[in-house]
């Protein structure tokens, strides 16, 4: 499984980050994802940071969706 | 956050443009047990019936691990009163004589581990004490065991062993795509090992088996979206694989994950429970880290493994049997007393069926 996570600092060493998930901080390494900035979305899974996640593309495939609905209706 | 992905509104509109779309019946496969749930949880595999029909695939690692690797790490615990890490949805998973569960209540030493590097930073703490990390998973885990083995090199530690079933999806599919008998009509593929392997891996399922192929996410709407495009591929007789599951996916997928896994692990032959032994489809240590290996370490002799004689899990993990198929079936085997591994996981197509469907077949 893996979950949406914000993060909110890295440590000097640039391996490790403190994510925010709903509201939770966790410690979570960022070895996979060395490019993670503060701010990022990334998909977390066992502890790693294993990819980013892209809230723009998430919203543009929703608003498409809308629209080809309104099409069809 | 992705709210939109669960409503309602979206979800009637796609099923109306499926079933206007679906003609004639369909077989497809999901290859991730988290698919399988959200199908289930949602009532997508009964709104959309019979027209389209929804297998589930061995997409649940802790599923096709072998009874084999499970016995030699409930051995391990058991015997040499060594510390054990697994993830937690081992814990229950019967092997032929207890679960790394009951090896614990008898004295055993095993820990669930929320991340591989918990093993690393016990080993670190307590550099008397050998440790073994029980490494179960796909493409998704596979890469954060590997930097945790490159961090334990890195720290020094001579007391971290990793014994590894860690399995690799594209050679599984490969089985699944030449066998005749399951013929499917199109793959839903698994999201979260896509986000590090990318849809690249998979090309070769369109082109060289022609099976259209969607890389879905894990919300109502996502896998609606899949099944659509699979009918769109269909139609237009043009199988490719598509990323359905765009806001994480990437074609490259995540090419430093994938460089530190072939770092320290290398293809080798793996038992899968159900699909026996496939070609390259594990991962072993490379001889850079051949010292951190539990099984050139520690020379366990075992007893052949014994399944449960009524068990058909292995059936189910290749779709050839439905978990209802199953004489033990929310009878002798339940959530609570699970003797098949599918029931165990969250991820296990016994327990799906078990807690959100029981189909009579």
């Amino acid at each position: 499984m893996g979950i949406p996570a914000k993060i909110v600092e890295i440590e000097p060493d640039g391996m490790m980050a403190t994510v925010d998930i709903s509201g939770n901080r966790r410690r979570i390494s960022i070895m996979l994802l060395p490019e993670a900035k503060v701010g990022d979305w990334v998909l977390l899974h066992t502890g790693f940071a294993i990819q980013f996640v892209d809230e723009q593309t998430a919203n543009e495939q929703i608003k498409l969706l809308e629209e080809l609905g309104q099409k069809d209706v | 956050m992705f709210e939109g992905f669960r409503r309602a509104d979206l979800a009637e509109k796609l099923v109306t443009r499926i079933k206007e779309k679906a003609k004639k019946h369909y077989k497809f496969m999901e290859v991730c047990g988290t698919h399988t749930v959200t199908m289930f949880r949602y009532g997508i595999r009964k709104v959309l019936a019979p027209n389209i029909e929804l297998l589930s695939g061995p997409g649940c690692p802790v599923c096709v691990t072998d009874q084999r690797d499970i016995d030699w790490v409930i051995e391990f615990a058991s015997r040499n009163q060594e510390l054990v890490f697994t993830f937690g949805d081992m814990m229950r998973v019967p092997g032929s004589k207890q679960t790394l569960f009951s090896a614990r209540e008898n004295g055993g030493m095993v820990k669930i581990a929320y991340s591989p590097l918990d093993a690393v930073e016990f080993a670190d703490k307590n550099r008397d004490e050998t440790v073994l990390f029980f490494a179960v998973g796909f493409e998704t885990t596979s890469p954060g065991i590997a930097a945790s083995v490159k961090e334990a090199k890195k720290r020094g530690l001579k007391n971290l062993f990793v014994y590894s079933a860690m399995k690799l999806i594209p050679p599984a599919l490969k089985v699944l795509a030449d066998d005749p008998e399951l013929a499917l009509d199109g793959l839903i593929l698994p999201g979260h090992v896509s986000t590090i392997i990318g849809s690249k891996s998979y090309e070769f399922l369109a082109r060289d088996y022609k099976i259209p192929c969607v890389i879905t996410g894990f919300e109502p709407i996502d896998v609606l979206m899949a099944i659509e495009a699979l009918i769109d591929q269909i139609d237009k007789g043009e199988p490719s694989v598509e990323i359905q599951y765009s806001r994480v996916v990437r074609p490259d997928g995540n090419p430093k994950a994938i460089e530190t896994l072939f770092e320290v692990f290398e293809p080798k032959d793996s038992v899968w429970r159900g699909l026996g032994t496939i070609e390259k489809s594990g991962l072993g240590l490379m001889d850079e880290y051949k010292e951190f290996d539990a099984q050139s370490k520690f020379h366990l002799k075992l007893p052949e493994p014994k399944p449960h004689k009524n068990c058909i899990c292995g059936e189910v993990l290749k779709a050839k049997k439905k978990p209802e198929d199953c004489k033990l079936f929310a009878r002798a085997c339940t959530p609570d007393n699970p003797v098949g591994a599918c029931m165990v996981s969250v991820e296990g197509t016994c327990l799906a069926h078990y807690r959100y469907g029981r189909e009579r077949s």
